[in-house]
């Protein structure tokens, strides 16, 4: 057995030592990580606030004084400017200074008095439709509860009240859905391109062919050049939940030991796929080019920006086939609903799974393609 | 096959035996055929232009390439089915000194010896051994990237040796090296030599060719020659009966090869510096020679009669080789 893994300890020393002569490339791959998530935690809030806003009071008294306060007063509107007919309000808009019209028509304080119903013009411009969707459910509810407000104005409560209370993400901050998620692509990325890169490197160099004529084996050279790395990913795995704790103050439910456990064959994974990428690419280009294609998936297949439910059936069943679609459940179901090895066995199953079967593929190809190339 | 010219074997153990090696990339042939057995304890070089496959060929020696076809022996243990044997005994130096330029020269031989599983005491004897044979001592920590051509290929020579291989292939080891770290190296190389190691040497170099005990000459996959330098000398192919090989020198070496070479009785001429190699018809009379030369207005210092170099060796029986070729074509 020991024969099998021969040359285990000196490939291992050897990567060891790459990496502490080169603590630049160490630190960059650990460090740009967190910046990307800077970048991207902080950058992308799909929270839509703020909305430019410009407004036709063609009526001008008390009630829709009030009226224009709520909507100001709702944060989703962001009033620039009043104008004072129709004309100038509609080309506001197709100039695309602002996003929504809004017009009180002339008679809506005397309608309301007279217990009339009142209309309010909302136009919105819909090629955003992110901004135009909650442009219109904000709109609607402030009409419904102005609305309940007037027909209810003697009774001391409503007859129903309904009160939504989302569960786990109090504050539908989007940073907490959002960051555990990108820790599943960042830890692909890092350890994908650094176990390619070690490889590829030696292929360039001729010392991986001065290999292959001492008497060390496939298995001890492949293992020898995968457990620094896979060193390495835990500790990005540290820095990051670190950063996404302290920094973007998202709070970790669920227990750090169980998620480092299920983050184990995940960063298995990520290790073979780098094997894969280096056994075809003979260049450290080619090696970015090809990893880049097998990040691809997983970014758009996994759930980590488009809900894997919404899915066309099509790319629902790929990612089915997607690593990181099972860890981004995984990292989502620790840190934001406390989820434990219970709730997630099956996708912790399927990892281990996954990660066996694709270091097997991964040491089948380096033996064939990278030793016998 | 006729066409190999086989100067006669000396008896002995075999350290390689190569048996109608061929090795295929696709359609295209880079061994063809190819049979030869070195000793133990020989200088083997291997000579031949470039993209002849002599890579090819330490390649498959090594077990870094599959066979298409044909055998092969090293130390008596056949590469296709005792590779990893085969790997302990050797020691193999690539064109290009593969060494990990991010490290010392003391961890590169450190690795190296780590991968063979030296034990501790024998790979701290054997590191001392190689650091002090190869004169490594000044530039222990230094990065390997920063060595010179010279000391790389000390180093990655000490590398390919420190686990005390029986046999060693070094492919082109002194491309690219200054002439005092040419001569260095082919020193030790003797000296090791005397302790027992087999080298298996590809070269460029006609002086080093002429150094070797037993060479062989590949051209385009096919073995053309192979035997002991003075015995391929001696080949009717290259001192065809009947024949003389003079060295004629001279201010006007141009001129003089121009006329030379129309003149009946010379079969071949080539300038080498101030001076023309020629064969000639024994019947010629070298002092006719002179005559004719002064004659037509060519100054003549000297004309001697010369033993083949090697380079002549080759170049003759490459000439043949093509002949033979276009022959068969016709
Ligand atoms: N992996 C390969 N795939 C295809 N062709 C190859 C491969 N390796 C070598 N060749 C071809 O085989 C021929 C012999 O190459 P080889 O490297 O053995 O020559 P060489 O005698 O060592 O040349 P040089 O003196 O330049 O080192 C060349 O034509 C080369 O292009
Ligand atoms: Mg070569």
């Amino acid at each position: 057995m020991r024969n099998f893994f021969r040359g285990f300890g000196a490939v291992f020393y050897k990567e060891v030592l790459h990496v502490r002569r080169d603590p630049a490339t160490l630190f960059f791959s650990l460090v740009i990580p967190l910046l990307q998530m800077v970048v991207l935690g902080f950058g992308i809030d799909t929270n839509i606030r703020q909305i430019n806003t410009i407004v036709f009071n063609a009526d001008g008294r008390r009630e829709s004084r009030e009226l224009l306060d709520r909507l100001r007063n709702s944060d989703t509107f962001h009033i620039i400017r009043y104008v004072e007919n129709d004309g100038d309000l509609n080309d506001a808009i197709i100039a695309g200074k602002a996003r929504v019209g809004i017009k009180i028509p002339v008679d809506y304080s005397d309608r309301l008095l007279h217990n009339m119903s009142a209309q309010v013009l909302v136009l919105i411009d819909g090629s955003d439709s992110s901004v135009a969707g909650q442009a219109i459910n904000v709109t609607t509810a402030i009409g419904l509860d102005e609305s309940l407000r007037r027909v209810l104005q003697d009774r001391a409560s409503f007859a129903v009240d309904m009160r939504p209370k989302m569960l786990f993400n109090p504050d539908s901050r989007s940073p907490n859905f959002f960051l555990p998620g990108l820790t599943a692509i960042l830890l692909l990325n890092v350890t994908t391109f650094l176990t390619a890169f070690s490889i590829v490197r030696e292929k360039e160099r001729g010392t991986l062919e001065q290999l292959f004529v001492t008497p060390v084996r496939p298995m001890g050279l492949l293992f020898g050049k995968l457990l620094p790395y896979l060193a390495i990913g835990f500790s990005e795995l540290c820095l990051i939940l670190t950063f996404m704790r302290f920094v973007f103050q998202v709070p970790i439910h669920g227990n750090v030991l169980v998620l480092a456990f299920l983050s184990l064959p995940y960063l298995f994974v990520s290790l073979s796929i780098g094997i894969l990428v280096s056994s075809k690419a003979n260049s450290q280009s080619e090696a970015i080019q090809l990893a880049f294609l097998t990040f691809l998936p997983s970014i758009f297949f996994s759930g980590y920006i488009f809900p894997r439910e919404t899915m066309p059936v099509f790319f629902y069943v790929i990612s089915y086939f997607i690593p990181a679609s099972y860890y981004i459940n995984i990292t989502r179901g620790i840190i934001l609903r406390g989820a434990g090895l219970s709730h997630l066995w099956l996708d912790g199953l399927a990892l281990y799974a996954m990660g066996s079967i694709l270091l097997l593929i991964a040491a089948r190809r380096f033996q064939n393609k990278v030793i016998m190339a | 096959m006729k066409s190999v010219a086989v100067a006669p074997q000396m008896n002995g153990e075999v350290a390689i035996s190569a048996e109608h090696l061929v090795r295929r990339f696709g359609s295209f042939t880079a061994v063809n055929d190819v049979s030869f057995r070195v000793q133990k304890g020989e200088i083997f070089g291997f000579l031949g232009p470039n993209g002849s496959g002599k890579t090819t060929a330490i390649k498959m020696l090594t077990g870094l390439l599959p066979l298409s076809g044909g055998q092969a022996y090293v130390e008596g243990l056949d590469v296709r089915t005792d590779s990893e044997a085969v790997r302990e005994r050797i020691g193999y130096m690539s064109q290009n000194f593969s060494l990990y330029y991010d490290l010392t020269v003391t961890e590169n031989l450190q690795f190296y010896g780590r991968i063979y599983s030296l034990e501790p005491a024998r790979l701290k004897r054997r590191f001392e051994e190689i650091v002090q044979l190869n004169g490594l001592e000044p530039y222990l920590n230094r990065l390997a990237s920063q060595l010179s051509g010279g000391w790389k290929q000390r180093l990655a020579l000490g590398c390919a040796m420190l686990h005390e291989p029986k046999l060693l292939f070094l492919d082109e080891p002194t491309a690219g090296i200054d002439p005092v770290a040419r001569r260095q190296l082919w020193d030790l190389l003797f000296e090791l030599s005397g302790h027992g190691i087999t080298f298996f040497v590809t070269t460029h170099y006609m002086d080093e060719a002429e150094r070797c005990s037993h060479v062989a000459y590949i051209y385009y996959g096919k073995l053309i020659a192979d035997g002991t330098p003075n015995s391929l000398r001696e080949l009717p192919d290259v001192q065809p009966h009947g024949t003389l090989r003079v060295e004629i020198t001279t201010p006007e070496v141009t001129r003089a090869l121009r006329f030379a070479r129309h003149l009946p009785g010379i079969r071949s001429a080539t300038i080498f510096g101030q001076s023309i190699h020629a064969l000639i018809e024994d019947r010629f009379n070298l002092d006719d020679l002179r005559e004719q030369l002064l004659k037509n207005g060519i100054a003549v210092a000297e004309i001697r009669p010369l033993a083949p170099s090697l380079e002549d060796v080759f170049v003759e029986l490459t000439y043949k080789h093509q002949a033979m070729l276009e022959a068969a074509r016709a």
